[in-house]
């Protein structure tokens, strides 16, 4: 066989992290009753007249310039026709000749190697509604709630050659796209969508061969799923002697396999024409320069500082900045606490074990860093030992308590005093003398069963080092 | 010149906008159809060699809104222009 290289490029879809939709003051929220949360614009009520939200046109200006895009001085939208119950103007307003951002790129890290990603253009667009199926009627049933929230389009060339490649693109505009605060790009949620356009060459060939446009990819897993699937789907095809057809497949994560969506109803024209409704878009260099100005400092910048300015070492410090909710509550129970070191540690082992266990992400943190802080004092002052820390912690990141009225109305103080502790250390080498000959026989480890034991009759709340201390001096 | 509408673009137009047109109704559709793109030729009588192209007669640009939800819930107003609905929603022909 041959040896094939695969070529991808990516529509990513992102849904703005606005208040209301993109044409009217409809809110954007979730989990509204289905039609609450529409009006006559949004529904495409005849007579009704869109009006551009400016939020939109921030967030778009803001993910162009973080993506090294030129940003186009005046723009403006275009209706694509289209016939489908989801889509009740019978056309999506989008941007198809004068795009608001293009020619833009951002690079990614594969395996060591730094790689610059072309973005071709980011545009704005509504989304559709939402249909379900109703099997009781056989009829499907529409909910608008949806139809009209303000998306970005962005568009990349052809450069990815791996799924390794896909997502590293991916997740460098998830970050980007959350430092800026202009969406949240959930891909299960849907608010960032990602439709992989996928070819085979011959390695070694300029020439690009068919592509196939592939949707419904719900992870990160599915996406790397369905590309090594297309990949050999359209190898298989080439070998076998035939042609690969363009058009739109499905993945099916479940079965793993896609299918094609085209049928003689899918047939599509959109016809494209500029939105006579829609008065153009003029973007002056002082809108630019403000939107600049308000920049966050970026994921790779904040990793850098954080390894000079802190000492933590790298690795920690990608993983911090990676969500910039963790990275600000990272540098704030820093500041309080002086421990920068230990605050990562906090962070690093035991945030993202238990965000792991509870399957979400950085972004859903709730504690506040004052409460990270003033356990880590605690620690650091021995008023409680590292046991018990890792208790009050699972508190403080379910129910953000504060460490000190925890420990104070729980009684998990540690005991520091040596007169107290020598009581309880003696009652230990009385109730073991089997522990107590094998230690003094020669055999070191035994102490640790007698450490184990004073720390079980003060229940867990002895320094340990103290105790370790008052055993080798009693024994 | 007349245009004429084949029975190709008949059909294609009929997929794109989900008709099924048949018989009587077809021969109408085209017939319509002819006298529209006839009805549009007359523009091509024009010479527009010198003119720009226009997207629209109204002089402006930069017409915003805020980002303030100004719409509370319209949902039984909405639904009242509905054809069919259940549980809030529109009932519409099976999509898939
Ligand atoms: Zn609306």
């Amino acid at each position: 066989m041959k040896n094939y290289e695969t070529v991808i490029g990516l529509e990513v879809h992102v849904e703005l992290a606005t208040k209301t939709k993109i044409f009217c003051g409809c809110s954007t929220s979730f989990g509204g009753d289905p039609n609450t949360h529409t009006c006559p614009v949004c529904t495409g009520m005849p007579g009704s007249l869109p009006v551009l939200n400016k939020k939109v046109v921030d967030h778009a200006i803001a993910v162009g310039l973080a993506a090294n895009c030129e940003i186009n001085r005046s723009c403006r939208f275009d209706r694509k026709n289209y016939f489908y119950p989801d889509n009740p103007q019978d056309y999506q307003i989008s941007q198809l000749y004068e795009p608001i951002c293009q020619n833009g790129h951002v690079d990614i890290d594969v395996d060591g190697k730094r790689k610059s990603i072309r973005i071709h253009e980011i545009h704005m667009e509504e989304d559709a509604g939402k249909l379900i199926h109703d099997e009781a009627e056989n009829m499907s049933l529409v909910d608008y709630n949806r139809a009209g929230v303000p998306l970005i389009e962005i568009v990349s060339e052809p450069d990815m050659r791996s799924a390794e490649e896909v997502i590293a693109y991916l997740q460098k505009l998830r970050t980007i796209i959350r430092y800026l605060g202009a969406s949240d790009c959930k891909l299960q949620e849907g608010s960032m969508r990602a439709d992989v356009n996928l070819s085979v060459r011959e390695a070694g060939t300029e020439k690009l061969g068919t592509r196939t446009e592939m949707k419904n990819l719900n992870s990160f897993k599915a996406i790397a799923r369905a590309i090594s699937n297309e990949r050999q789907r359209q190898i298989d095809i080439i070998e076998a002697g035939g042609r690969v057809i363009q058009e739109t497949r499905r993945w099916d994560d479940t079965k793993e396999e896609s299918f094609s969506m085209r049928s003689k109803e899918d047939a599509q024209d959109y016809r494209y024409f500029p939105d006579p409704d829609l008065p153009g878009i003029f973007i002056s260099r002082e809108w630019i320069d403000e939107i600049k100005a308000s920049e966050p400092e970026f994921k790779d910048e904040k990793k850098r500082r954080y390894v000079s300015q802190y000492g933590i070492p790298e690795e920690d410090a990608d993983i911090i900045t990676d969500s910039k909710h963790m990275a600000d509550i990272f540098e704030e129970t820093a500041r309080l606490c002086g421990q920068p070191k230990k605050a990562a540690n906090w962070l690093m082992v035991d945030t993202i074990r238990i965000l792991k266990e509870l399957s979400k992400e950085p972004e859903d943190i709730t504690f506040a860093p004052e409460n990270l802080a003033k356990l880590i004092k605690l620690t650091e002052a021995g008023t409680i030992n590292s046991s018990v820390a890792k208790e009050v912690f699972e508190k403080v990141f379910a129910d953000n308590i504060d460490p000190e009225k925890y420990v104070k109305e729980n009684g998990l103080a540690q005991e520091n005093d040596e007169s107290a502790l020598r009581e309880a250390v003696q009652k230990v080498i009385d109730d073991n003398p089997k522990s107590v000959a094998d230690y003094r026989g020669g055999k070191e480890k035994a102490i640790g069963f007698l450490v184990g034991q004073t720390m079980k009759a003060m229940q867990g709340k002895a320094n340990p080092g103290i105790v370790t201390g008052l055993l080798k001096e009693l024994l | 010149m007349a245009t004429k509408i084949d029975d190709d673009m008949i059909e294609y137009v009929s997929i794109l906008a989900k008709l099924e047109l048949e018989g009587e109704a077809r021969a109408q559709a085209r017939s319509d159809m002819e006298k529209m793109i006839e009805f549009a030729d007359m523009l091509n009588e024009i010479d527009t060699e010198d003119t720009d192209p226009a997207v629209q007669v109204i002089d402006m640009e930069n017409v915003f809104r805020d980002d303030t939800v100004t719409n509370g819930d319209n949902r039984e107003d909405m639904l009242a222009n509905a054809p069919a609905k259940k549980n809030g929603q529109y009932m519409v022909p099976r999509t898939f």
